[in-house]
């Protein structure tokens, strides 16, 4: 039996006795009793008055003034009021999800029980006609490499310009290199898409096919297009488009390291790039993993830029794994075909394409969490 | 003591409160309906013969009309002082059929006439019957546009293709452009040995749809597959016309189908077409040509044609597609009839067909626009 069942208090009463009674405590009003020198015998039940059922009426200030302290009403309402908003944002957020979970599952599952072809290995497509046969392999691998080659091409600079802007620049100079970075940030992605056709495959032209002569034994590098819509020149589009995300994160999570680390590290004689090895980045791996994913996360979803870039490959055309070849991701297949979902059997393929990619982003965040979870445990 | 920092944050939220109320402001202007280029006198209405009733008119359907349509509302306005509201959104054939018989819009604009066979479940002329209440629906050829093979090659200004040749280029049993077919062709030009790199329409079309009807009567088997809106051929995909004349513009030793719009704006030489009547270049005359050998196979007004591909004779190019106006013969609100024949009649009149020559587009040949012209005065 607990202290409080003991003395007669029952245990969903919350209030202290400061709150039912004046806050000048004398042993009368306690509700412990004393029972002498400690290693006596179990000591009787003490039966005392139950507090009063009201809350105790605001003090004059005379009576105030005649204990010492004036007390001021606390009203739980505000608190009542923001746990139900947050509560219910909460809620909200996770309602929405499922929604758009449930909206995807409906759709697509008539056409997924009716497909012909194996869903996960087939490069197919047929959804118009009387036979639906269609398959996401040649999707999922132009989504992935493009978004992993994004990737691989956009955390190194950023965390280089974070560190740059944090640890490197002047103050002053660092506010305008960031001011510059998020500029970035602010461009639509169709003119991305524009910009990278239009201008930057050209440029990249020479060094395709040179990379592609001399490393075309390895299967990634193997001779693909000899126009510009390449999953390469994708993927430097979609790094550019992820960079700002990833480096405006990065920075904040730098600036924040503690100083204390940072001064420990000068204490002990350590080189700037020492110090930021041993204090900045790992203080901040978690932060740069969570950006890191977040833009994974676009560069997984990116559809505009994408479509405008990629060179569709012909139907039938032989798989090329080639980051030289042309291709179709998840989301400029949509939106390719947007205008013509014509039957229910079509547009629950599309969706059932759209279905898998939102489930590679809720495995790729899930990912990120328990990696920046257990970083924040250690 | 106010730091310099706080003035500058100061100065800089007001200028950037300026400029974004500057933008804001711009916005501000008139409408940007698209103005006449030119043409029209001022006292062309009462010489036309425009009735010009007020109302409102909605349209959907056909991108590879969306050039002459806007160009054509923006004459029809001034001629008629911007009396009537008219709007056509180019979404694609597919989707203009399903919203007309949907009921949400006045008239469509496909490439292809409506289906009288059953495809995906429906019935295209009979949902669009039932949508006119009982009343049969009309297929109107208004917009005749070539299709180009616009092609990418250095030093080459002349290239003579035919059917079949195409047909293989486009499949890929010919790769490279000095192939004996194509210098049989071509004897005095100077093909490169380069691999050809075609382009296609990724997303789905009716450019695509006309030019595998006219490879697969004209090319002799060389293409086998059933015309259809999705390409079946070999090559690269690029999103909408404008990709594919980027495609074609930007890699040498390129070659594909397109509006011809999007060729002559692009400055992309075309090949010359030779269809057993000999080489032919693609002109408006050309074209008429080609087209006024088209059967009607309707019935009464209804003027879906059936092109012919095949034997066209000397000086006819025969891939050319043609763009229907999709209409009810009756039972569309009186309002919205008064506006759609009004303007379907300025429409089909020979000045406003000949002004969309610069655009790229072939005049209707004239016993095809008697016969439009007629059909547009029976609409009730």
């Amino acid at each position: 039996m607990s202290l409080t069942e003991e003395n007669g208090l029952s245990t969903d009463q919350n209030r202290s006795p400061i709150q039912n009674r004046s806050l000048t405590l004398t042993a009368a009003d306690s509700p412990v009793v004393d029972h002498g020198p400690v290693n006596t015998p179990p000591v009787p039940r003490v039966t005392q008055a139950p507090p009063p059922a009201a809350p105790a009426a605001p003090e004059t200030a005379e009576e105030g003034g005649r204990r010492g302290v004036k007390l001021a009403k606390i009203s739980r309402r505000g608190d009542r009021v923001f746990s139900g908003f947050a509560g219910g944002s909460g809620v909200l957020i996770v309602a929405l999800v499922a929604f758009v979970g449930i909206f995807l599952i409906v759709i697509a599952a008539p056409s997924l029980a009716a497909n012909t072809a194996d869903f996960f290995t087939s490069r197919e497509w047929t959804v118009s006609g009387d036979t639906l046969a269609f398959g996401i392999a040649g999707l999922l691998w132009t989504t992935v490499l493009s978004a992993a080659l994004a990737m691989v091409i956009a955390v190194p600079i950023a965390i280089g310009v974070a560190l740059c802007i944090t640890q490197y620049v002047p103050r002053r100079l660092s506010n305008g290199l960031a001011f510059v970075v998020d500029l970035l940030a602010a461009v639509p992605s169709i003119i991305f898409g524009l910009w990278g056709i239009t201008v930057l495959a050209p440029l990249l032209l020479p060094a395709q096919s040179w990379l592609s002569t001399n490393l075309g034994w390895f299967p990634l590098f193997a001779v693909g297009l000899s126009s510009g819509g390449t999953v390469f020149v994708a993927s430097i589009v979609l790094a550019i488009m992820i960079l700002p995300i990833i480096t405006a994160i990065s920075r904040d999570v730098f600036d924040q390291t503690p100083h204390d680390h940072i001064e420990a590290a000068w204490a002990l004689g350590a080189t700037r790039w020492e110090m930021i090895r041993t204090a900045v980045l790992p203080y901040g791996r978690t932060g740069v993993v969570s950006a890191s994913m977040l833009g994974l996360g676009r560069a997984l979803g990116e559809t505009i830029a994408v479509m405008i870039i990629l060179s569709t490959p012909a139907p039938g055309a032989a798989f090329n794994p080639s980051v030289f070849a042309g291709g179709e991701t998840f989301a400029s297949k949509i939106a390719n075909a947007a205008s013509e979902f014509d039957t229910p059997a079509k547009t629950g393929a599309y969706i059932a394409a759209g279905l898998v990619l939102f489930v590679i982003t809720f495995v790729v965040n899930a990912i990120a969490r328990t990696i920046a979870d257990r970083g924040v445990r250690s | 003591m106010i730091s310099n920092r706080l003035i500058a944050g100061r100065v800089a939220a007001a200028s950037a409160v300026a400029t974004l109320a500057a933008f804001g402001l711009t916005a501000c202007g008139s409408d940007p309906t698209p103005t006449a280029a030119g043409g029209e006198p001022a006292g062309s209405s009462s010489a036309s013969g425009l009735a010009c009733p007020a109302g409102k008119l909605t349209g959907e359907g056909s991108t590879a009309q969306g050039n002459a349509m806007s160009e054509v509302i923006a004459n029809y306005g001034d001629a008629c002082g911007s009396k009537a509201t008219i709007e056509y959104n180019p979404t694609g054939s597919g989707a203009g059929i399903k919203q007309f018989y949907g009921g949400l819009v006045d008239f469509a604009g496909s490439d292809s006439a409506l289906k009288t066979e059953e495809k995906d479940g429906v019935i295209e002329a009979d949902k669009a019957k039932e949508r006119c209440g009982g009343n049969p629906a009309w297929n109107i050829p208004m917009v005749v546009g070539p299709i180009a093979f616009a092609y990418n090659l250095e030093g080459v200004d002349k290239l003579i293709l035919t059917p079949e040749v195409l047909s293989q280029i486009f499949t890929g049993k010919i790769t490279t452009w000095n192939d004996p077919a194509i210098a049989k062709l071509n004897s005095g030009a100077n093909l490169p040995s380069s691999k050809i790199s075609v382009f296609f329409r990724s997303d789905e079309s009716g450019t695509t749809e006309n030019v595998s009807k006219f490879l697969k009567a004209a090319g002799d088997g060389a293409w086998t597959a059933e015309p259809s809106k999705s390409w079946t051929g070999t090559g690269e995909g690029k999103n909408k016309s404008s990709g594919v004349a980027d495609g074609v513009k930007s890699t040498p030793g390129s070659i594909s189908y397109m509006e011809w719009s999007y060729a002559k704006d692009n400055g992309l030489a075309t090949a010359q077409l030779d269809n057993g009547g000999g080489a032919t270049e693609l002109t408006a005359e050309t074209v008429g040509k080609a087209l006024s050998q088209a059967q009607v196979k309707g019935s009464g007004n209804d003027l879906a044609l059936s092109l012919k591909y095949t034997d066209t004779g000397a000086g006819a190019y025969p891939a050319l597609l043609v763009t229907y106006e999709i209409v009810c013969s009756k039972g569309l609100a009186a309002e919205q009839t008064a506006v759609l024949t009004d303007f379907l009649g300025f429409f089909s009149s020979t000045k406003t067909q000949s002004s969309l020559e610069e655009l790229g587009y072939a005049p209707l040949p004239t016993d095809l626009q008697t016969k439009v012209a007629s059909a547009v005065k029976a609409i009730q």
